[in-house]
């Protein structure tokens, strides 16, 4: 990277600054947590419905603080040798037939050279703690599709900015990465490591700010079209949906608007677009009985009195 | 820097955290005495600007659950209070005064904030010692009625013998293969990091294989247990095999069901049994009341489901299935809750296994759901329950036998 990474900011009027700069609409509650997250060198665990923005925050800050972004995507299973570090077997197997050859003998020696850092194969926590150029911002994605056995791994690392390689020994971040927890609550996060966290929930936004999103994210949308769109999916999320949709939905559903050149919101149009809103079966036939005319209907009329 | 660093004499804002953490605390938010040093930390970082900012700078710290929003927010305002006071004085000139009034009536959480924050006030239990028993068996209703419910204590034998009931208690279906490995001397995978490391003792002349294998553990296990009126008589042996079952086994979700879904899982893990069963029922507010089966699945596939069930979870169903409301829908709540579960096991206290005959409506639209019907004849004390749910065979267990019956 030819640019320098830039200091976390000074202020939450800052941190709101910094987001703003990279079209991230946040609220004040969310910069405040970001701003002491990045002041206290602490992790911060989002936590929160699918499609609210929780991953993208980790983009943004990386991209406005200009530090790479290193990604660990957590899944069932996942363990130490795909986390963390692994050892070059073929090459270590070579390295001993070298020294073989050589006529090596003193075993202390070998058992150096084996476990030496040139066989070691860097995985993203070893990458986050040991990378070059300023801390970097390490997202740990979905961390409840993981198990509490990777969980409480976690715990060294979150806490002290460590990992221990038996092999090797301690390695310790010069400068503490900026690290970004995400989840979905499909399981419940133990205390031990909320504890070590700052905690924010990130709530489906505000019809203004959802307006503003989209008028960002989606420049090509008339501003009427904008207008009802964002009401529609205000008002679906009040219905107790199944899945309630998200942020991303609604810029999916006014992406999708766009390159159809609607103009308005039609019964019609709703019907033919709403798998890019609704991901259940039950909620789309819930939608398409009549619930979703008389939807459009309230915000119509709403709309014509504000 | 400097003026910064060193504080008035009289400051009271430091005091004031401590005093708020304490709150906090006694309205149930667990609150670590570091998470007090933090916050005055973090409000020194953010700098007390708005109202608002000081809010999110102390909710950041104090809190790390979404459930415990709603306290925070009503602590926060009643204890923070006397700035409000001046805004409200201000508010008392303005004509939008009245509104605002009444706007702050009635809020969520603020009884249970406000009674952390009136210190040691005796909270009177409704003194009902009228005590009415009836055998509500065979009967269901409707209604909503909240009680409060005193359990019997659990002698220390029985604690033994539910014990080891359970230490033998093999449930069907208990063993999932994980990817993740242990040491295995099977000729299975080969553990190219534990060869590496053994033949180094050797120096690296001899390299010989070592091998790994699929690690296998218990599923997640979620427990909905109904504690309606028609049920009272088992409500207390099921939370005691809840309880040991928490004790024993990691992932477990306990959940009763009235008229409402309560989650008591964290109630149940106090290690005591009479004070997880005295927090348990103070969490609940509908002991013994009616039953809305229909309705309480609903609620838990809507809210509890994406949560609970993600792993693979085996859901033990305890209820006598005597569904007062509409049926209509409780098969499609079934249908959801059996599609989301690894496997739905119903275990039914109060009908017969012999003699039972699956005529009430809700136990028909049920039945059809679940992959085990497990029944059992008297259910007085653990070990009955424990035998009931022992993996025997399948046939006996098949749901379709019992519909077959009666059909």
């Amino acid at each position: 990277m030819t640019e320098k990474p830039k200091p976390s900011p000074e202020s939450i009027d800052d941190t709101l600054a910094l987001l703003d700069g990279e079209d991230y609409v946040a609220s004040r509650s969310l910069a405040t947590v970001l701003f002491l997250s990045l002041k206290m060198h602490r992790p911060l665990l989002l936590e929160g419905e699918a499609g609210v923005g929780k991953t993208e925050i980790a983009k943004v800050v990386s991209k406005g603080l200009n530090r790479p972004l290193i990604r660990l995507q957590c899944y069932e299973g996942l363990d130490i040798s795909t986390a963390v570090y692994e050892w070059n077997y073929p090459a270590q197997m070579l390295e001993i037939r070298m020294s073989e050859a050589t006529g090596e003998t003193n075993r202390s020696a070998i058992e150096r050279n084996i476990f030496s850092e040139q066989y070691l194969i860097r995985r993203p926590v070893l990458q986050a703690l040991s990378s070059e150029g300023g801390a970097p911002v390490f997202l740990i994605d979905e961390l409840d599709r993981t198990d509490e056995a990777f969980e409480a791994y976690l715990l060294e690392l979150l806490s002290e900015y460590q990992v221990t390689i038996p092999e090797i020994g301690v390695v310790k971040a010069d400068e503490p990465p900026i690290v970004i927890i995400t989840t979905n609550r499909t399981r419940e996060i133990h205390d031990a490591l909320k504890r070590r966290c700052l905690y924010h929930w990130v709530d489906y936004p505000s019809a203004v700010a959802e307006l503003e999103i989209v008028g960002r994210k989606v420049p090509g949308c008339n501003p009427d079209l904008s207008r009802q769109l964002v009401a529609y999916v205000q008002k679906l999320r009040t219905l107790d949906l199944f899945k309630n949709p998200g942020v991303a939905e609604t810029i999916d559903w006014a992406t999708a608007l766009t390159e159809l050149n609607s103009v308005a919101l039609d019964p019609e149009v709703v019907s033919d677009t709403i798998g890019t809103l609704l991901k259940y079966q039950d909620d789309i036939a819930r939608i398409e009985q009549g619930e979703g005319w008389k939807l459009l209907e309230e915000i119509k009329s709403e709309l014509e009195t504000a | 820097m400097g003026s910064k660093d060193k504080a008035r004499p009289d400051g009271r804002l430091a005091d004031n955290i401590v005093y708020f953490a304490r709150a906090l605390r006694r309205a149930g938010i667990r609150v670590g005495p570091a998470a007090v040093t933090e916050a005055i930390e973090a409000v020194k970082l953010s700098g007390v600007g708005s109202r608002e900012d000081f809010y999110w700078t102390l909710h950041a710290v104090f809190i790390n659950r979404h459930e415990d929003h709603a306290v925070f927010d009503e602590a926060f305002r009643l204890f923070w209070r006397s700035r409000q006071l001046i805004e409200k004085m201000i508010a008392m000139f303005s004509p939008i005064a009245a509104a605002r009034a009444r706007d702050e009536e009635k809020r969520a959480a603020e009884t249970r904030a406000q009674q952390a924050m009136q210190r040691e006030e005796e909270r009177r239990l409704a003194d009902d010692k009228e005590e009415i028993e009836f055998d509500a068996r065979f009967t269901s209703s409707g209604n909503e009625v909240f009680r409060s419910m005193d359990f019997a204590q659990m002698s220390a034998e029985e604690i033994s013998q539910a014990k080891q009931a359970l230490s033998r208690l093999i449930l069907p279906h208990d063993r999932v293969r994980t990817r993740r490995f242990k040491p295995s001397h099977r000729n299975r995978i080969v553990d190219p990091r534990a060869t590496m490391r053994t033949s180094l003792k050797s120096g690296g002349e001899l390299i010989l294989p070592r091998f790994r294998e699929a690690k296998a553990v218990h599923p997640p296990l979620v427990v909905l247990a109904d504690i309606s009126g028609s049920m009272s008589q088992y409500t207390r042996i099921f939370l005691h095999f809840m309880h040991v079952l928490t004790e024993k086994r990691r992932r477990v979700h306990t959940f009763l069901f009235g008229t409402r879904l309560t989650n008591v899982t964290r109630q149940m893990r106090y290690r005591d049994p009479d004070e997880a069963l005295a927090e348990c029922s103070a969490a609940v507010d509908d002991w013994s009341g009616g039953t809305r089966i229909c309705e309480t699945l609903r609620t838990f596939n809507r809210l509890w489901s994406r949560r609970v069930l993600s792993q693979g979870a085996v859901v033990l169903l305890i209820t006598d299935g005597l569904e007062r409301e509409g049926v209509d829908d409780l098969s499609y709540q079934m249908e959801r809750l059996q599609k989301s579960s690894r496997r739905l096991i119903w275990l039914n206290p109060l009908l017969r296994f012999e003699g039972f005959e699956a005529k009430a409506m809700g136990v028909r639209a049920m039945l059809p759901f679940v992959d085990e019907f497990r029944a059992v004849h008297n259910l007085d004390a653990l070990y009955d329950l424990t035998a009931a749910l022992e993996d025997d065979g399948r046939g006996k267990v098949d749901p379709r036998r019992f519909l077959a019956m009666t059909a």
